[in-house]
């Protein structure tokens, strides 16, 4: 019998090790798993590297993380959210590295680690300081890029719906990075509102299949 | 002369808009041009964190958590809109299907070189966001900036000062004072601010300007 379901925050976070690359979804303050990221914040991982689109927002989450040194390097398209000050007071002390991708670019390159691809060309950052130093190449008379696939050790993810199977379904804007971080890490945890049993989503409307994730915990459900 | 206000650069841009495009706007100046489509034309909003079919901030108190926009306000979906993940946003973008983008900018070169993620403050870390993405994978790419900095210094430079987002991407500016466009040839003015004299508009102005033979007065309304 499959079912992905843990018990508590704690167990879905556990077992992260010191120096893993972890992929926070999200897009500022919207499609966050920051229950998760608190979580990890307890259980004491360190010396992380997050792979993000923004370097925390506010006092929880990846911001948490940030604020008490866990975090190594971030990579990620734009640092400065709504409320950045954990990411500027770490930056400007010298203790963050920082990484800056372009925001396509960063969620492309975890599509090809998902997709077992060993990069990509992309015409994004042709000529600019962020392609210093990578291969550029012409294809049909137009200058790319060489971008290579990022690969998280474990993604963190929230959903609105999921089922026992890993089924995941999101909600508007909040499914921004959440599909393509499911599906490019070697463990996904995925947090959720609610859970469907076994064949109650639509297969029609499933935005993530369950094959790509591996534990899922309910967060914040009616008591 | 009266130079048009950032609500009226934003109004002239909007002019310029084709029934049935599908836009992205920049955060900041771009943003205002959303009030001001023609109410003859459908306009599709794409938006970087996966939507499509923006509408209007909704009113206060009625604001949805998981629907953003790309400067992360509240936002609202028209009919017709819909929603998908980050790499469907960015493939839209960098495979050429967003018909426009209009961003800000601090330069533009006279090859419509952009110049618009950093400007290398060391007390403001840089972020790039979907700039790069967005100037190198628009259909077409139009900026709306001042005609100079706040000390009087040109915008429109021979060569950007600022690190590049992406070489000779801009095919249109909007300015305070004028409507110019990129060509081959070096820039063409198109549209003057009425009391504003070439030369006047030259010397507030780094690479040369040529006046196109049908060029116009610019007037806006007061919006």
């Amino acid at each position: 019998m499959i079912d992905k379901r843990v018990a508590s925050l704690g167990e879905a976070v556990a077992g992260v090790r010191d120096g893993a690359t972890i992929l926070c979804a999200g897009f500022g303050a919207v499609g966050g798993p920051d229950e998760l990221l608190d979580a990890l914040l307890e259980q004491g991982a360190k010396d992380l590297v997050a792979v993000a689109n923004n370097a925390g927002s506010g006092d929880r989450g990846l911001a948490a993380l940030i604020a008490n040194g866990r975090v190594r390097k971030v990579i990620c398209s734009y640092p400065r959210s709504d409320r950045p000050h954990a990411f500027e007071a770490a930056y400007k002390a010298g203790k963050l590295e920082l990484e800056l991708v372009p925001q396509g670019t960063l969620s492309e390159r975890m599509r090809c680690a998902a997709a077992g691809l060993g990069g990509f060309y992309s015409p994004v950052g042709v000529g600019t300081r962020l392609a210093e130093g990578k291969e550029t190449r012409e294809i049909d008379g137009r200058l790319y890029v060489l971008e290579k696939p990022l690969k998280g050790d474990v993604a963190f993810c929230k959903a609105l719906r999921a089922d026992r199977w890993g089924n995941l379904v999101y909600r508007k804007s909040a499914r921004n990075f959440n599909p393509v971080m499911a599906m490019a890490a070697d463990l996904t945890v995925v947090q959720v509102k609610e859970f469907a049993e076994l064949g109650g989503l639509d297969p029609e409307c499933i935005h993530t299949p369950g094959i790509f994730v591996d534990r899922i915990v309910q967060v914040g459900a009616k008591p | 002369m009266k130079p048009l206000s950032r609500r009226q650069i934003a109004w002239r841009a909007a002019q310029d808009i084709a029934d049935g495009s599908y836009v992205n706007l920049g955060i900041g100046l771009p943003t205002l041009v959303a009030d001001f489509i023609p109410g003859d034309r459908e306009i599709v909003f794409h938006s970087e964190n996966g939507v499509l079919g923006l509408g209007k901030a909704p009113a206060p108190g009625e604001a949805d958590p998981d629907l953003i926009n790309a400067g992360k306000g509240a936002a609202s979906l028209l009919p017709g809109g819909s929603f998908f993940h980050h790499n469907d946003a960015f493939l839209m973008i960098r495979g050429g299907h967003v018909d426009l983008s209009l961003m800000g900018a601090f330069e533009v070169s006279e090859r419509g070189d952009l110049a618009n993620w950093t400007t290398d403050d060391p007390g403001f870390p840089p972020g790039v966001g979907g700039a790069m993405d967005l100037a190198a994978g628009a259909r077409e790419v139009r900026v709306l900036l001042e005609h100079t900095t706040k000390d009087g210094q040109p915008r429109l430079r021979h060569s950007c000062h600022y690190p590049l987002t992406a070489p000779r991407c801009v095919k249109r500016i909007y300015t305070n004072l004028a409507v110019i466009d990129v060509t081959p040839e070096g820039l063409l003015v198109r549209e003057m601010v009425e009391g504003v004299s070439l030369a006047a508009l030259q010397e507030a102005t780094e690479p040369p300007l040529t006046l196109a033979n049908d060029w116009r007065p610019l007037n806006a309304p007061a919006v």
